[in-house]
């Protein structure tokens, strides 16, 4: 999965048949956040805090809890692996190999071929996840804001040329184009993590791009211009916050996605090389192994997918209260 | 009239492909020539040998490394009208050649994980869109968990319940029709998970309308209506996800091949990349385009088919 999917999947872009051509293919409909309610407004009522609360819990479905919960755990797992690990993630020990998980107190998960406790390696795996996650994704934001905004700005030729250039690169599978940079630059965590965030420029730089459109034609932004303001004050105050937060709760979701590919990367052995603890190269090593054991296999694929799965679940939850949708 | 717009259409959509692939070809370009190193040297040298300094003047006459750059762009472009994708790095054979070898069993992949990912999101949609809330509440929860999965971690499920446990099915290998089960389902169920939400969410739209009430009024059966009826309107949805299908499945096809054993072209675009072979990398690039572009065509042919409305506005 891409972010382009992962946004595609909840219906907001769609790439295709008829967007080769479709310059705009995220218009403002009645479902998108509201552009025109100046930024801040759209807050829960001024109460007690108590009943701010109370109020956010009943409209917060358990299955969102459960993943803000996991999320917690997973960051700090990522902050501070020491404080949650009872084991050193790397060191070979002299205790024995391939033991299962629930099998012994001191290695709850079990310990891999060279003795390394599983549950470890599987906390310590937290960061490079989130890392990728995060990282791929402030790059695929950042760049994605930049071509976005110039063309929206600019219109005309400027804003054709990158547009075309997007759609190129959009008929590219996002894994291939994350390749190509591996090609280019190399293997290693840095680099996965520049492929995946580069193949992620083109479906933000569209969605900002649009967004662009939609609020340069703002009461406010017309407003401001009216009152004089300067042009440069116009797009870095106005504009380009406001072109951004709609993408941002979407690019929870891509999170999610990144977070996926990264591990794949690794899977593939282009990403995170061992014998560091990431789950997609953890993943790699059990198939060695798979003959005879495959809870070696299934535990680091759990953590991708409960990952990727809390990630997605948390973001549908924040772009339906952006939307001002009520819970289903 | 019609006739004369749907051509009009289909003369856009294929100087649009042509645009979209001109465009790739300048992205292989660029990609080729900021390689790091001497593209001669490594032509050279990719056997091992130390070359002498006349011998790369001499490749690099031979392969016009020595012309303007702009030159050698228009010759790429000119080669490549002609099929020529120049020459791998690493194989010494012909891309084309490399890439064709492989393209059967990537295509048989790709085709069967289409027909299945398409058949499982129809029929789950189908039979599942406004039903009660438990049979929605257990699809959406599938649909999410399986949307969320990375295509490894579903191929790795598959093939210790099929392949291990079961022992029912080969987990690799391009043997017989039973090889292709495990890979052709690991690609398919992602993709058919998000194909079904999208498609439910249409259908659940659609069967809102009041002219499924009037089909029903007519005393239409429940199925009947959601066969000929919803169906057709919400399957334009569904053909708008094409570009992300294609996505996936060559996509995924690097990672299923890998995990599975299979040949094919996922398999060259990870030893190419690996090796740093770049003319095979922009290969299956450009292949790669080129079956978007192709399949895009196809697509809003069979939308202006579902939806004859599209050709007249």
């Amino acid at each position: 999965m891409t972010a382009i999917e992962a946004l595609e999947t909840d219906g907001h872009v769609r790439l295709g048949a008829t967007s080769a051509l479709d310059p705009a293919p995220l218009a403002a409909g009645p479902d998108e956040p509201s552009l025109l309610a100046p930024p801040g407004a759209t807050g829960v009522g001024t109460g007690p805090a108590k009943r701010r609360s109370r109020a956010w819990l009943a409209n917060t479905p358990p299955t969102v809890l459960l993943a803000s919960t996991y999320l917690l755990v997973l960051v700090v797992a990522a902050a501070v692996p020491g404080l949650l690990a009872p084991h050193n993630p790397l060191i070979i020990s002299t205790e024995p190999p391939f033991i299962h998980p629930f099998h012994s107190w001191t290695y709850l998960l079990g310990t891999d071929q060279d003795g390394r406790d599983m549950l470890s390696r599987i906390i310590y795996g937290a960061r490079p996840s989130l890392e990728m996650g995060l990282g791929a994704t402030a790059m695929g934001v950042a760049g994605g804001t930049t071509l976005g905004v110039v063309a929206g700005l600019a219109g005309g030729f400027v804003e054709s040329v990158i547009m075309r250039v997007i759609d190129v690169v959009l008929a590219i599978p996002a894994l291939l184009l994350a390749l190509v940079v591996i090609a280019l630059m190399g293997t290693g965590t840095t680099d996965a993590l520049c492929a995946v965030g580069v193949a992620s420029v083109p479906a933000y730089a569209r969605m900002i791009r649009a967004q662009t459109h939609v609020v340069r034609k703002t009461a406010y932004v017309e407003a401001a211009t009216a009152l004089g303001a300067r042009r440069v004050a116009v797009i870095w105050r106005h504009v380009v916050p406001n072109a951004i937060k709609p993408v941002l709760v979407l690019a929870t979701l891509g999170v999610g996605t990144a977070i996926g590919y990264g591990a794949s990367l690794s899977f593939l052995g282009l990403g995170t090389q061992p014998p560091a603890a990431e789950w997609g190269s953890m993943l790699a090593n059990g198939i060695q192994y798979i003959n005879n054991d495959w809870v070696m296999v299934l535990i680091p694929g759990l953590a991708v997918t409960m990952t990727v799965l809390t990630v997605t679940v948390f973001g549908r939850d924040l772009r339906r209260r952006s939307e001002g949708r009520a819970r289903i | 009239m019609r006739g004369k717009l749907l051509l009009r259409r289909l003369g856009w959509r294929l100087a649009a492909g042509a645009g979209v692939m001109w465009g790739a070809a300048t992205f292989a370009f660029v990609t080729l020539h900021v390689t790091s190193g001497d593209i001669a040297l490594v032509t050279v040298s990719a056997n091992g040998s130390d070359p002498t300094e006349a011998v790369l003047q001499e490749v690099r006459r031979q392969y016009g490394l020595n012309l303007p750059l702009w030159r050698q762009y228009v010759d790429y472009l000119w080669k490549l009208l002609h099929g020529n994708l120049g020459q791998s790095y690493q194989q010494h054979i012909p891309v084309t050649s490399a890439i064709g070898m492989q393209l059967v069993p990537t295509l048989e992949l790709a085709g069967a994980a289409a027909v299945a990912a398409v058949v499982l999101a129809v029929t789950v949609a189908v039979l599942t869109a406004k039903r009660r809330s438990w049979v929605r509440a257990i699809t959406t929860g599938t649909e999410l968990v399986l949307a969320s999965m990375p295509t490894f971690v579903v191929g790795l499920l598959l093939l210790i319940v099929f392949g291990l446990e079961l022992d029912v099915l080969p987990i690799s290998g391009n043997q017989g029709w039973q090889s292709l089960v495990l890979p052709a389902l690991t690609l398919a169920l992602p993709i058919s998970a998000v194909l079904a939400q999208v498609l439910q969410a249409q259908l659940e739209e659609v069967l809102e309308q009041p002219f499924i009430l009037t089909a029903r009024a007519r005393g239409m059966r429940e199925m009947s209506v959601r066969l000929r009826h919803a169906l057709r309107h919400a399957a334009i949805q569904l053909v708008t996800m094409s570009g992300y299908v294609i996505g996936s499945l060559l996509g995924g096809a690097v990672i299923v091949e890998s995990l599975f054993n299979r040949q094919g072209l996922g398999q060259i675009m990870l030893a190419s990349t690996t090796d740093k072979d770049i003319p095979l990398v922009t290969g299956v690039i450009l292949f790669a385009a080129l079956a978007y572009v192709v399949v895009n065509i196809l697509v809003d042919l069979a939308y202006t088919l579902i939806d004859p409305r599209v050709v007249t506005t």
